[in-house]
């Protein structure tokens, strides 16, 4: 049973890697349950908030916000208010008599809003026109102002917002920035009214030309190359799938502190391996998981979204530089991994603290809030986040439609963050079992 | 083959010392039983000597190397055979002996040829399929032993290998020793049955509180000590009958 001993060459290392990227691929495969875990719940994640993202625009067009209307004016301006929320097609108006009734309704979450209508709203805001144009024109030599003594003492109208205290700042801001809106329209479009009566017999004559002059009207930017319209599906895969290839971190470093528990850490001590080569071995299968995991994802969004009622993910001409990204958001997701389950000693430590560490990291990586709507502090702590690097880079492909020399930063900092990473676990690996 | 001079060893936040100023010369060839009752530093010694656990003080060089100037050449000459079962429950005997002979970077042919014959030695060839999950102590043990044995090492250390096992496996895995010391490897090993240390060792040392208390030919022990029919006796005379519970 004796042989002769070889030297540690670079063919006796590789067959070294080799038997711990064939170990932890047997690991791997042994625990089936564990197996479908990683790769249906990214898949899962990312079809439900698709779906939910997608389903939000559908939702206010197919069913309609529940909305009470208190009309305490009935007259011109607030059925043009009415006809306005009917046009927008995103309401589904009630009508309630009492505002203490209506005020009870939103609180107690029945209706997520309610409207009220002042009091003689048109009789006030026509009279309010009136004057203020009868002035103008006597200032033009057109008619008599009317006394300063005469003008009426009325006090501002005041259009009441009854919001459901759960529902959402942002919802709040958009209700109350349409109707801002709406009722500047109706208070110009009474001005214009009340001058063509003043200067015209003929109520039919038109004299002004009412409808909008400036408009405004989207255009993506596509720097001489096909434009990509972005989609709910265009937007969430990449972000997701980002999110879904971070939390490789956790069966990692489970898988660490699960050898360091069973003994086998152990006896990996005691061999003349190199820390490198044990991580290696992890490395190679862990990054291939998350290339796998993101091959699914986009078979799903291509294939499955549509059947779904989704947009289709368009990958065209673009494959190659996804999984080059894919590539290296893969490898910063797995030096974390490394180092998390080189640190931790117990499953209790490596798993809250990784799934809680992704989600800050995808919190800060722009994941959910885009970067530029983040207070100033918070962009800043985005840029140190590997998911906002991948984020851009995955944006900069799907979105931009760049080229490989434009995602040159962002994969030389995934890179850097694996190498600075992978090193900080050797060292303290080092430092921890120094002999 | 084995000389330690002065070796210590306190762990962090411990109030006293596991290993005390411990000095001994082990030779080649031989079978080196480190016997004492529970906490008295048998493990820390064994593990300092395996590349486990970092001296306080004191060195030791094993065939003439030491750790800090020739780790992986020292690495490859040991093998260790630890406490715990070492393995892992969800690969077979074959696919857990394959990775950690690979580990000594063994040509596959070679390991393959060796991990065959280990098997066939402990009767664990028509197992070498299954999963060690499915293994009962006395089989775990055995594979145990085969993962640190596979490259061949010229001193083998091995932390209470018979703990927990039938007879049938704790002879397998005597028998299979010997054969090994005769084969030219040094064994060095911890155990805290007496009897089979006095039949399986050349030499024992009883340790206690850290420090040896005796050392010698079991036989010799046995005879220098008043009132003594076996290593027990020496080892209760020695060591006390005092409980030895640690928390």
């Amino acid at each position: 049973m004796s042989f002769s001993l070889e030297l540690e060459k670079p063919s006796v290392i590789m067959r070294k890697l080799l038997a711990s990227t064939h170990k932890e691929l047997l690991l791997l495969t042994r625990d089936l349950g564990g197996l479908a875990v990683l790769f249906l719940m990214p898949l899962a994640l990312v079809i439900v908030i698709t779906l939910i993202q997608d389903g939000t625009f559908k939702t206010i067009k197919q069913h309609k916000i529940p909305i009470l209307v208190v009309d305490g004016d009935g007259e011109e301006v607030s059925q043009s208010i009415l006809e306005t929320l009917k046009e927008s097609d995103m309401f589904a108006l009630s009508l309630k008599s009492s505002e203490a009734e209506a005020e009870a309704l939103v609180q107690n979450g029945t209706y997520p809003l309610a409207i009220i209508i002042p009091e003689n709203l048109t009789k006030d805001l026509n009279s309010k026109v009136n004057e203020n144009v009868a002035g103008i024109l006597a200032k033009f030599g057109l008619g008599e102002d009317i006394p300063y003594s005469e003008k009426t003492n009325r006090t501002v109208k005041e259009v009441r917002l009854y919001f459901d205290p759960a529902t959402q700042f942002s919802f709040r801001n958009s209700i109350k920035s349409g109707i801002g809106q709406m009722v500047a329209k109706i208070e110009t479009q009474s001005i214009y009214t009340a001058f063509q009566e003043e200067v015209s017999d003929n109520p039919t004559e038109k004299i002004f030309d009412t409808e909008p002059f400036i408009d405004f009207k989207e255009i993506i930017p596509s720097s001489g190359k096909s434009a990509t319209l972005p989609n709910s599906t265009q937007h969430n895969i990449p972000a997701w799938t980002l999110f879904a290839i971070f939390f490789i971190i956790l069966p990692l470093s489970i898988n660490m502190v699960k050898e360091k528990n069973q003994g086998t850490f152990i006896r990996l001590r005691t061999n003349p391996v190199s820390y490198t080569t044990v991580l290696g071995g992890k490395t190679v299968v862990f990054l291939a998981v998350a290339l796998v995991q993101f091959a699914l994802m986009l078979l799903i969004g291509m294939y499955l979204f549509p059947l779904l009622g989704l947009p289709q993910l368009d990958v065209s001409g673009r494959l190659p530089l996804l999984f080059v990204v894919a590539f290296f958001a893969g490898l910063a997701a797995v030096g974390l991994g490394l180092l998390l389950g080189t640190v931790a000693k117990s499953q209790e430590q490596s798993a809250p603290f990784g799934a809680t560490f992704v989600v800050i990291l995808a919190a800060i990586g722009g994941v959910w809030v885009p970067v530029f709507a983040m207070p100033r502090f918070m962009q800043a702590l985005s840029n140190l986040s590997p998911m906002n690097w991948g984020l851009n880079a995955f944006y900069d492909v799907f979105l931009r439609n760049v080229g490989f020399l434009e995602i040159v930063p962002e994969i030389g900092l995934l890179s850097a963050f694996f190498i600075a990473t992978a090193l900080m676990a050797k060292v303290y690996y080092e430092r921890k079992n120094a002999v | 083959m084995i000389q330690i001079n002065n070796l210590s060893k306190k762990y962090k936040g411990s109030d006293f010392y596991s290993v005390r100023d411990l000095s001994l010369n082990i030779s080649e060839g031989e079978i080196f039983g480190l016997l004492g009752p529970n906490g008295a530093g048998k493990t820390t010694l064994i593990s300092m000597l395996c590349a486990l656990l970092k001296p306080s003080s004191g060195d030791f060089e094993i065939d003439g190397l030491n750790y800090s100037e020739n780790e992986n050449a020292l690495k490859q000459r040991i093998g260790t055979v630890p406490q715990e079962y070492a393995l892992y429950p969800s690969l077979t005997a074959y696919e857990n002996l394959m990775y950690f002979g690979s580990m000594y970077g063994l040509p596959q042919k070679a390991l393959k040829k060796n991990i065959q014959e280990h098997l066939d030695h402990l009767g664990l060839a028509d197992f070498a399929g299954k999963k060690v999950k499915t293994f009962s102590g006395g089989m775990k043990r055995r594979v145990n032993l085969i993962a640190g044995i596979l490259h061949g090492p010229k001193v083998l250390f091995l932390d209470e290998p018979t703990v927990g096992v039938d007879v049938q496996s704790r002879n397998a895995i005597l028998a299979h020793l010997k054969q090994l010391n005769q084969d030219g490897t040094t064994i060095i090993y911890t155990s805290h049955h007496l009897n089979e240390a006095e039949a399986f060792c050349t030499r024992v040392a009883i340790i206690d509180h850290g420090r040896i208390v005796c050392q010698g030919i079991p036989k010799e022990l046995i005879a220098q000590e008043k009132n003594a029919l076996n290593l027990e006796d020496v080892f209760l005379s020695r060591t006390g009958k005092a409980l030895r519970d640690y928390a």
